[in-house]
């Protein structure tokens, strides 16, 4: 372990030509709340002499926001799959090249390159996960691997269901569910999308971001979960699982961008290059239960983490998973007015 | 004669001038900070909405405020009244009325209580009542859920008891947004109420009683045309933010059902048409005035006969 850090430590004085490694100071992430372990800000802190601030927020849209205003001082975001490409056409990320840094030769090449960042040339991975559905066996003991859990609830589940109110998960959901295309406009789908959802929804409990707490004490039963967060809840209390719907489901990815004002460029630099090593993206994954797309961290991580099912995606659910984009602000219109309907 | 004058209105000018210098931090700060601000907003109601949040800026367009009260059909052309936002403005008004009649049912008796109690005792009491204001509204609002919850007290006490064999479902359920507005509330009914009560002669509602007035007609007759003022201000001061509620019914509530600020969020946040949602706040708002003119209205009317 020790020889390890000294290599990768060692590893980024060399890489000093590309990032300019001497860089005392300050730096800034702008994160989503709960997310950003801190052992690695310390870890980070101590090898580059920097003070990092950690801001959270809980929403895209709420960091665009802030963003967009400007003067926010931060250096470091970290956008999702889905709204990355709004980040990078708005100009407000800087072109930092990450596929140009020294670690970058860790990413696996499967999140080289994604639609979002085509090459990677803003932004590092930082963790992915699926939405799928959490369902406590001891009330259901079916398979678990259906969309069907939240859409069409056997008996058991009725009133016990929590939706998890991502407008866009629970459509794309629900039109994989119908067949569709995710951000499709066929009406045929998107009618029987809209009926199933106001069918449905009275037999939830709630539309809440998921409490691991309100899985154990037994308030919900079954619902859409993110992967990470299913894998808390089953720690907690084993009798949970994780299912992959079959009939589709969205991946999703969380990426780390420097800011285009960003006020510690070089450090923001350092920080995409810092994460991209093995053993600093396998600490993210530890505190928040997520895969981080950065090949060899599995030998970092407890052997818990790395065989868990909710990270580890089982070969027979692959082909379902879909990865995530963001719909053409025309289809999040419709959307919308969609969900507006159905939570009237 | 014309100097006298002429002096005298140099000194009213002079006065008028000072007096507006005064007052001018004052009309700037009210101009800043509350004005500025809608105007920000009512601006942005009338923008073109931009594709992911935002607006297109100096691009109008009626589209936000025709949204508010009408719809384009999900799957055709027609135009039709916005059922989606009338129903959630009418639960939000409904969910309101009802938390002001229930908070008046609970508010009435305590106030009385308070006001009938000797003097020396009744700022304990009202100390009391204010104690839950020490207190974040979120985390009252968390405090209450532990009440209701399936696991939460109520439930355990109603199950060890023997009244219920399972659970009843209170939490996510209108029922339940509006008790937890009922309560986070209530202080807000029984201020006024108690301050009006306080002032009431009891030796009337005794003369009343003397003169064979039933209780119910006393209390009809006598009491509450007296503290008619604290009645109305108490229903105004719950109706108005029970209209306006977000954390409760998106914590009690959860999330199921929208109400009005439920809904603005949403058109900021996911739905990404803030012109939208200005022109939901700026509906939010006018309803507000419209409440308050009938009280300011009703409050006057009361006080004249109170002098006639």
């Amino acid at each position: 372990m020790r020889t390890h850090l000294t290599a990768a430590v060692s590893a980024l004085a060399l890489c000093s030509s590309l990032t300019s490694a001497h860089a005392e100071g300050v730096l800034n992430i702008f994160n989503w709340g709960e997310y950003t372990s801190p052992e690695l800000i310390a870890k980070f802190e101590a090898t580059y002499d920097v003070k990092v601030t950690l801001t959270d927020y809980d929403s895209n849209d709420t960091a665009l926001a802030k963003a967009r205003q400007g003067g926010s001082g931060f250096d470091i975001v970290v956008p999702s799959s889905t709204s990355l490409h709004i980040w990078i056409d708005e100009g407000l990320l800087l072109e930092s090249r990450p596929d140009q840094m020294e670690n970058f030769k860790h990413v696996d090449p499967r999140w080289v390159d994604v639609p979002f960042d085509p090459g990677r040339h803003y932004s590092v991975p930082w963790q992915w996960g699926t939405t799928g559905v959490s369902v406590n066996t001891a009330v259901y003991s079916g398979d678990p691997n259906t969309s069907a859990i939240f859409l069409d609830p056997p008996p058991e589940l009725v009133g016990k269901i929590n939706v998890i109110p991502e407008m866009l998960d629970v459509m794309d959901l629900t039109i994989k569910y119908f067949g569709g295309e995710s951000c499709t406009t066929d009406e045929e789908v998107l009618k029987k999308v809209h009926a199933k959802l106001v069918e449905a929804k009275p037999k939830w409990v709630a539309m809440d971001y998921p409490s691991i707490e309100k899985y154990t004490a037994g308030d919900y039963a079954g619902g859409t979960n993110w992967s990470g967060g299913a894998f808390r809840i089953r720690v907690e209390a084993p009798e949970f699982v994780y299912g992959y719907p079959k009939e589709g489901y969205p991946i999703w990815m969380d990426n780390v961008a420097v800011l285009a004002a960003a006020p510690n460029v070089e450090n923001a630099k350092l920080f995409q290059n810092f994460i991209m090593d093995p053993e600093n993206a396998a600490l993210i994954s530890i505190y928040a239960r997520y895969a981080n797309g950065i090949m060899g961290s599995e030998a970092f991580m407890p052997e818990d983490m790395t065989s868990a099912p909710e990270v580890a995606v089982p070969e027979e659910f692959l082909a379902a998973g879909e990865f995530s984009v963001a719909c053409p602000p025309e289809v999040n219109d419709l959307y919308t007015r969609i969900w507006t309907d159905v939570l009237k | 004669m014309s100097k006298a004058q002429d002096i005298i209105k140099a000194a009213e000018r002079r006065d008028l001038r000072s007096r507006w210098l005064l007052s001018a931090p004052s009309l700037l700060i009210i101009f800043v900070a509350a004005i500025g601000p809608l105007a920000v907003v009512v601006l942005y109601s009338f923008m073109v909405k931009g594709d992911y949040g935002d607006v297109k800026y100096w691009q109008f367009s009626g589209e936000g405020w025709f949204s508010v009260l009408f719809e384009r059909g999900l799957f055709d052309d027609s135009i039709s009244l916005a059922d989606a936002h009338l129903s959630i403005l009418w639960r939000s008004v409904k969910i309101s009325i009802i938390t002001t009649i229930v908070t008046l049912i609970i508010g009435f008796p305590t106030a009385y209580f308070i006001a009938t109690r000797p003097p020396n005792r009744r700022d304990l009491w009202l100390f009391l009542i204010t104690i839950p204001f020490w207190t974040n509204l979120l985390i009252r609002t968390f405090a209450i859920q532990e009440v209701f919850r399936n696991e939460g007290v109520l439930n355990t006490a109603l199950i060890r008891t023997g009244l219920l064999e399972k659970p009843l479902q209170i939490m996510f359920t209108d029922g339940a947004i509006l008790l937890g507005i009922a309560y986070v509330y209530l202080p807000l009914m029984v201020l006024p109420l108690y301050a009006s009560l306080e002032k009431f002669d009891f030796r009337l509602a005794e003369a009343a009683s003397d003169l064979y007035a039933k209780p119910g007609r006393v209390l009809r007759r006598i009491i509450l045309p007296m503290v008619k003022p604290g009645l109305i201000a108490g229903s105004i001061l719950v109706f108005i933010p029970s209209l306006g509620a977000y954390v409760t019914p998106r914590v009690l509530g959860g999330g199921k059902h929208l109400m009005l600020g439920n809904l603005i969020e949403l058109q900021f946040g996911q739905g990404r048409n803030w012109p939208l949602g200005s022109a939901l706040s700026i509906s939010l708002t006018a309803i507000v005035m419209l409440s308050l003119l009938v009280y300011v209205r009703a409050s006057s009317k009361s006080g004249a006969r109170s002098h006639g």
